[in-house]
């Protein structure tokens, strides 16, 4: 299908985008690299009146290191994050995930705040934010605020982004010392939609495990344990997540996921740490 | 700030295959059709329509991408390269064409442009690609003939691999 009628803008800057967003509100719809919501304009699952075009603002095309977080601007595609040197040793999480983010052709044009803002249950960005307790930044004509991922997530497909909002930034918090991560997914086929996605970090004898594509968003959880105590505690998880059958799998192979393959990024995740 | 209303056809004007080219367009409509209909450049095909298959594969200022997911307008004033662009003047096809007919990398053909447009950008950035790079964006289109068996083959014969995938 092809999408349903709009008028497209192409604002200068960010001021002149927040301005047109407090103008349109619900009506409008902001685009960088389109991956999802392109998708869903031809589905015609989503039809905006406005569609406001963030792609080519330099102002927002900058991955920045600060003392805590690698700050990435929202017009930054998630192939240029995963060619950014020193990635691995920056933030090793996204450098383990981004390779299954969509594929090489999605990722070269998919932005990645833009993944944050469309908030899929089994994207990879979204549970890496999540796992790392990073934050997204928002900026309106009212001003700037940081949610932390916890708070931005609120559903399937849903944020806490209010209409007038630009998400301008993601904070992806660096590398602790001595501290190790893992990542692995099941899919159909590489670059699909995960069945269950896992992140994991180990650090100072506590172990963090989140979980993605089983509950309505990403869910992590924190244990002072080691990977061989953690089964009950990996079995509790994998009920509380609540996952549905559907027509990609059933809820126990679902649950069954986040018990063995979670105790094995648990394990290599604690191998990573020092 | 540029302001494209719904209902009227805007000017787009961008370099396909090196040549400068403009045509009208709807702020909706796609890329694809665009190319296809507007220009009249048929090799690049339409599947799916919502990112999964990569039959519309094009390069867009180089970097392979899914003509359906981008809006005609968005490629103005950039470089689009289509299948159209590959084969040299005279017709001689590149070594990746080649060995697709060697290896029997297609059957109905509907992938193909796509699958050719992917691997070009590909063998650009990395000439020596190894077969899980091969294995990445060959994942990223649908073929529903070959079972990709020919097109892997193809693929490692140009990457210098051998049939297991190392290199010869």
């Amino acid at each position: 299908m092809k999408p349903a009628n709009f008028d497209y803008f192409r604002p200068a800057s960010v001021d002149e985008t927040v301005a047109l967003l407090a103008e349109h509100g619900d009506d409008a719809r902001v685009i960088a690299g389109g991956q999802s919501l392109m998708a869903l304009l031809n589905l015609r699952l989503a039809a905006p009146r406005a569609l406001i075009d963030i792609a080519h603002l330099a102002e927002l095309s900058y991955c920045r290191e600060s003392d805590d977080y690698m700050e990435v601007g929202a017009a930054v595609t998630q192939a240029q994050l995963l060619n950014q040197p020193g990635l691995g040793q920056a933030v090793p999480l996204l450098a383990q995930a981004l390779p299954h983010v969509g594929h090489f052709q999605t990722r070269n044009r998919g932005t990645v705040c833009g993944s944050l803002a469309h908030g899929d249950p089994s994207s990879e960005l979204p549970l890496c934010l999540a796992t790392l307790e990073g934050g997204v930044v928002l900026r309106s004509a009212r001003g700037e605020r940081v949610l932390k991922a916890a708070e931005f997530q609120t559903g399937l497909l849903a944020t806490a982004r209010e209409p007038d909002e630009l998400v301008i930034a993601a904070r992806y918090p660096l590398r602790r010392l001595g501290a190790g991560y893992a990542f692995a997914e099941v899919a159909r086929r590489h670059g699909d939609f995960a069945i269950v996605s896992l992140a994991a970090v180990a650090h100072n004898g506590t172990l963090r495990l989140g979980v993605g594509g089983v509950a309505d968003r990403p869910v992590a959880r924190e244990w002072r344990l080691t990977p061989g105590q953690s089964d009950d505690a990996l079995n509790e998880f994998a009920w509380a997540l609540g996952g549905e059958d559907d027509i990609h799998a059933s809820a126990r192979y679902r649950r069954d996921l986040v018990r063995k393959l979670g105790r094995k990024v648990l394990e290599e995740a604690a191998a990573c740490a020092s | 700030m540029r302001k494209l209303s719904q209902g009227e056809r805007h000017k787009v004007s961008f370099t396909l295959n090196g040549k400068s080219v403009s045509g009208w367009a709807a702020p909706r409509m796609l890329l694809t059709d665009f190319l296809r209909r507007e220009l009249g450049e048929t090799g690049t095909h339409v599947g799916c329509e919502h990112g999964v298959c990569g039959a519309c594969t094009v390069r867009l200022d180089g970097d392979a991408v899914r003509a359906c997911l981008c809006l005609a307008v968005q490629a103005d004033g950039r470089a689009v390269d289509t299948v159209e662009g590959l084969a040299e003047t005279g017709g001689a096809l590149t070594a990746m064409q080649t060995a697709f007919r060697k290896h029997h990398a297609l059957q109905c053909g509907y992938c193909t442009p796509g699958l050719l447009m992917s691997l070009s950008d590909l063998f650009e950035r990395t000439p020596n690609p190894n077969e899980e790079q091969l294995r990445d964006v060959v994942g990223g289109h649908l073929c529903r003939c070959t079972g990709y068996a020919g097109i892997m083959a193809a693929a490692r014969e140009v990457a210098g691999l051998s049939g297991n995938g190392e290199a010869e």
